[in-house]
């Protein structure tokens, strides 16, 4: 039994990591990235000198040969779903019994008018950050597109290298499908005190460029112009479907996929950024790009390339993010305004915020969000998956906090 | 896409340099001046000089760990300060020290670096937005094993050298800390006042930056605020005032199996301090034992470690200080974490022998080894106190990061390991998936744990190394570890992300079973 799996990020590597625990099946993996599995979340690091390239890598190079997981550099350009070969761009062909395709995601682009002019890019992989690394390089001022997580990781890491840089985000507040109005304060008050210009309702029209095609500006919706040497596209990410699709398998946005992973094509899964559900758990997207969604992803298709699929159970909610120096986390679901019949408290003290969200009539808590302050995973987890209710909580409050010792408590008053 | 450069070959040649050669030409005059020193003849072996190499290494180092980008604003009067304190050792070289005494010159100078050194530091880490700040590490050639770095090790081991082996050629340094000798201890400088003197400001002075750079951290305040005082105080100020009162000079952070001596039979070493007249003597003794054999257990225990390696103790003091720039350079692979185990419990085999051997031999009355017990004690004293801690210890800090001998070497730590390991309440715990393996806990560990290894498995980390700094916690960019003493029970928790399909099933049987607090 031959497992073949394309791409070495987090999904890819949890997959292998399960089937080679649970089996002794051969597993070959393939990446046309890198030669082996690196932290893509620690990208920001690299190019801001807080790592090397090799402090990325969450597990040693002798750790494949050890555990027996074969990793194959090259690009896979076509799949044969009938004689079951993967067909990699330099002509190589690898048989396999089950195949994981784990080919994740790539930046947006809106078809903008200059979206290719030199130093304008997303921040997804290696490729990308090399290609920062060099267009961000004696530059005057860079502009950052888009009002998510990357955005502001790609404003941090320019502003660490002192570069001015505009944050541009089309609504209203930052995040604000995701935050509460507070909150979402909170987070530009910590984006702009490292001097990042944060605009916020400004959305880009165009990109000027030089005569050598290289990016000048930008020309904003609102008729204003900003100068700049490099524009980062932070606006979302789209799945990796070409692989999928030139091979004949039913692609929609991504790569559809059953419940229980499995693509249009017999003993062809799919998993992590690249996939889409056919019909997606109430309550989850139909495709889930986290990078914890992409390891439980991958860790549930492991069933699968194990010979016994099994329908996707997903683990309660949750999402952490740094902005600059603000921590945030997430668990549960918490809409920006609570839903109906639904609820919240806030507390906090300018710095820091905790919100929770409850059902209105049994009080029953059902998600968290928190800046600055630190909760444990385990706690909350049991809370809102037993419905806990809002007083028991706020009286135990003290339990479910992880902050460091001799920190500060915030007040939840009851 | 597909047919670009190798971008991890591109990545690998390291991020763009930016103008950084300040730290390496500093750290080269710092070698230079070394040298003048040295070689040089009457007057430019004068100590100014070497204080100058030794301030230059400093500023270097304090140069070097300028985060990118960042501006220097309010940075000028430090700046000045620093490179006015170096132009008065240059001064003296040429001649000053005929006009003005060799402690005023002394004084100034140094004064001037320390007080430079730490306005740098505040207009670094003392302004603006607070929070992590470990940018730019891996481009300065200081802090990853540059030039500079290499210069440094040179230079803080040829200091070490110097004061081991030819303490005759530091003796005009040590003749300009008569002053302030005289004033504490009332008595004149030796080498190791001296170089008492220059460690404690070091403690002092680096964790006055520490403060400055961890102000968010209110772990990382009160324990910085600890080392500081640990060293000023029980390990310089209270020795050296008992000198005075003619007393022992005693150190009560130290105990065996770091300072053998103190639980020593009579008839070795300097004479036995239970033999000191008055009852202060007997004190001490009863104070090393009890400490190294009911305190060591009973606080490791309950804080693990920590307590006495990154609160207490001196080389702690000096590595969470002066050796805060160079975390990352711990090796954390397994190879590493191999050596360190057969080195570290060696040395502990050894140290126990050694004692055993010695006192049999006393009890024998010398029958054991004869005449060469006097000699056994000094070795040992020797061996494990200077050569490994000073030389191996601090000169390799610029490459090896700044916990080596802590790591390799000392006993002490051993045995607090081996209790931390076993018998112990404290454990890193993991805050159930939010690993995102990034890394930086693994790369900023100065005792070389893989902490991601465990964290991104959903593991508590329980190691016989940790010294329980904090410093993954603080560098996490999630939030994920968390120091804690707390019940035993659970401590070990298994790998959550591996054995378990779901981190959350477990955490139902988790959060059920745990008592809180």
């Amino acid at each position: 039994m031959h497992v073949v799996i394309v791409g070495n990020g987090i999904t890819g590597v949890t997959a292998a990591r399960f089937v080679r625990k649970h089996s002794d099946h051969r597993i070959t993996i393939i990446s046309g990235e890198s030669d082996f599995h690196y932290a893509r979340t620690a990208l920001m690091y690299i190019y801001m000198g807080d790592m090397r390239y090799e402090d990325t890598k969450p597990y040693a190079d002798d750790f494949w040969t050890r555990n027996r997981i074969n990793l194959v550099r090259g690009y896979a350009s076509r799949v044969d779903a009938d004689s079951r070969e993967v067909h990699l761009a330099s002509g190589e062909v690898v048989r396999y019994d089950r195949l994981l395709l784990a080919t994740g995601s790539r930046p947006n682009r809106f078809g903008w008018q200059g979206e290719h002019a030199l130093g304008v890019q997303g921040l997804y992989g290696l490729e990308d950050l090399a290609e920062m690394e060099n267009a961000t390089r004696d530059i005057d001022s860079a502009v950052v597109v888009g009002g998510g997580l990357v955005g502001v990781e790609m404003a941090e890491m320019l502003s660490s290298g002192g570069i001015p840089v505009t944050f541009l985000v089309r609504e209203e507040h930052y995040m604000d499908y995701l935050l509460s109005t507070q909150e979402s304060e909170l987070v530009e008050a910590a984006i702009r005190a490292h001097g990042v210009r944060l605009e916020l309702e400004a959305e880009l029209d165009l990109v000027e460029t030089d005569s050598a095609g290289r990016a000048s500006g930008v020309l904003l919706k609102d008729g204003r112009r900003m100068p700049a040497q490099f524009i980062g596209l932070a606006v979302g990410v789209r799945p990796n479907t070409d692989l999928a699709s030139t091979s004949g398998l039913d692609t929609g946005r991504g790569i559809l996929i059953d419940s229980a992973f499995m693509t249009s094509a017999e003993g062809v899964f799919a998993a992590g950024d690249c996939a889409e559900f056919r019909s997606p758990v109430a309550g989850r997207k139909a495709v889930e790009q986290l990078w914890y969604t992409g390891r439980s992803h991958g860790r549930q298709v492991a069933a699968g390339l194990l010979g016994a699929p099994a329908d996707y159970a997903p683990p309660l909610f949750f999402n952490s993010a740094k902005f600059f120096d603000l921590e945030y986390q997430t668990y549960g679901v918490v809409e920006p305004v609570p839903a109906d019949g639904q609820a919240d408290r806030v507390f906090s003290d300018g710095a820091r915020l905790i919100r929770i969200v409850y059902r209105e009539g049994d009080g029953a808590v059902v998600g968290v969000n928190a800046l600055g302050v630190r909760l444990r995973q385990n706690v909350w987890s049991h809370w809102i998956r037993t419905g806990e209710s809002l007083d028991a909580v706020l009286r135990d409050f003290d339990r479910s906090l992880f902050d460091p010792e001799f920190s500060t408590r915030l007040e939840v008053a009851v | 896409m597909s047919d670009r450069l190798d971008p991890t070959l591109a990545l690998a040649s390291g991020p763009p340099e930016e103008s950084r050669r300040v730290p390496t030409v500093l750290a080269g005059l710092a070698l230079l001046f070394m040298a003048v020193f040295l070689f040089g003849v009457f007057p430019f072996n004068h100590p100014s000089v070497l204080v100058a190499a030794i301030g230059l290494l400093a500023s270097a180092a304090v140069l070097a760990d300028r985060p990118s980008g960042d501006a220097m604003s309010g940075s000028r009067l430090g700046k000045s300060l620093v490179f006015g304190g170096l132009a008065l050792g240059l001064l003296a070289l040429l001649g000053l020290w005929r006009i003005v005494p060799d402690w005023i010159l002394l004084t100034v100078s140094t004064g001037a670096v320390c007080a430079g050194t730490i306005i740098l530091a505040r207009a670094r880490y003392g302004s603006g937005p607070a929070g992590i700040r470990n940018h730019g590490v891996y481009n300065t050639p200081m802090l990853r094993r540059g030039g500079a770095a290499w210069i440094a090790a040179v230079v803080l081991t040829g200091f070490y050298v110097l004061l081991y082996w030819f303490p005759q050629s530091l003796e005009g340094l040590i003749r300009t800390m008569d002053p302030v000798s005289y004033t504490i201890r009332g008595a004149a400088a030796d080498q190791w006042f001296m170089y008492g003197t220059l460690y404690s400001l070091a403690v002092l002075v680096m964790g006055i930056r520490a403060l400055y750079r961890y102000r968010h951290d209110r772990y990382q305040r009160w324990r910085t605020v600890s080392v500081i005082l640990a060293q000023g105080v029980l390990a310089y100020l209270i020795p050296q005032i008992l000198v005075a009162f003619n007393e022992p000079e005693f150190y009560f952070s130290y105990f065996w199996p770091l300072k053998p001596e103190y639980l020593w039979p009579g008839d070795f070493g300097n004479g036995w301090i239970w033999d000191h007249p008055g009852r202060l003597g007997r004190f001490m003794v009863i104070w090393g034992a009890v400490m190294a054999f009911v305190a060591v257990p009973i606080l490791t225990y309950f804080f693990g470690k920590r307590w006495y390696c990154s609160w207490v103790c001196g080389c702690g003091c000096l590595a969470e200080t002066a050796g805060d720039p160079y975390r990352h350079l711990a090796d954390s692979s397994v190879r590493s974490w191999q050596i360190e185990r057969w080195m570290i419990h060696g040395v502990l085999v050894l140290v126990t022998i050694g004692t055993v051997v010695l006192w049999v031999n006393s009890a024998m009355e010398g029958g054991l080894l004869g005449s060469f017990s006097g000699g056994f004690a000094r070795v040992y004293g020797f061996v494990f106190g200077s050569v490994w801690a000073g030389v191996i210890g601090v000169g390799f800090y610029p490459l090896m990061g700044a916990r080596v001998w802590c790591r390799f070497g000392c006993p002490q730590a051993a045995i607090l390991g081996l209790i931390q390991r076993f018998f112990s309440r404290f454990r890193i715990t993991t805050n159930g998936g939010q690993c995102i393996s990034c890394g930086n806990c693994t790369t900023y560990c100065e005792m070389g744990i893989d902490v991601r290894w465990y964290a991104q498995r959903g593991q508590n980390i329980v190691r016989a190394s940790c010294v329980g700094c904090g410093m993954c916690a603080s560098v996490c960019p999630r939030g994920v570890l968390k120091l804690e003493n707390s019940k035993q029970e659970g401590r070990f928790n298994g790998p959550v992300l591996i054995t378990s399909d779901e981190v959350d099933v477990m955490a139902e049987d988790w959060a059920a079973s745990v008592s809180w607090k």
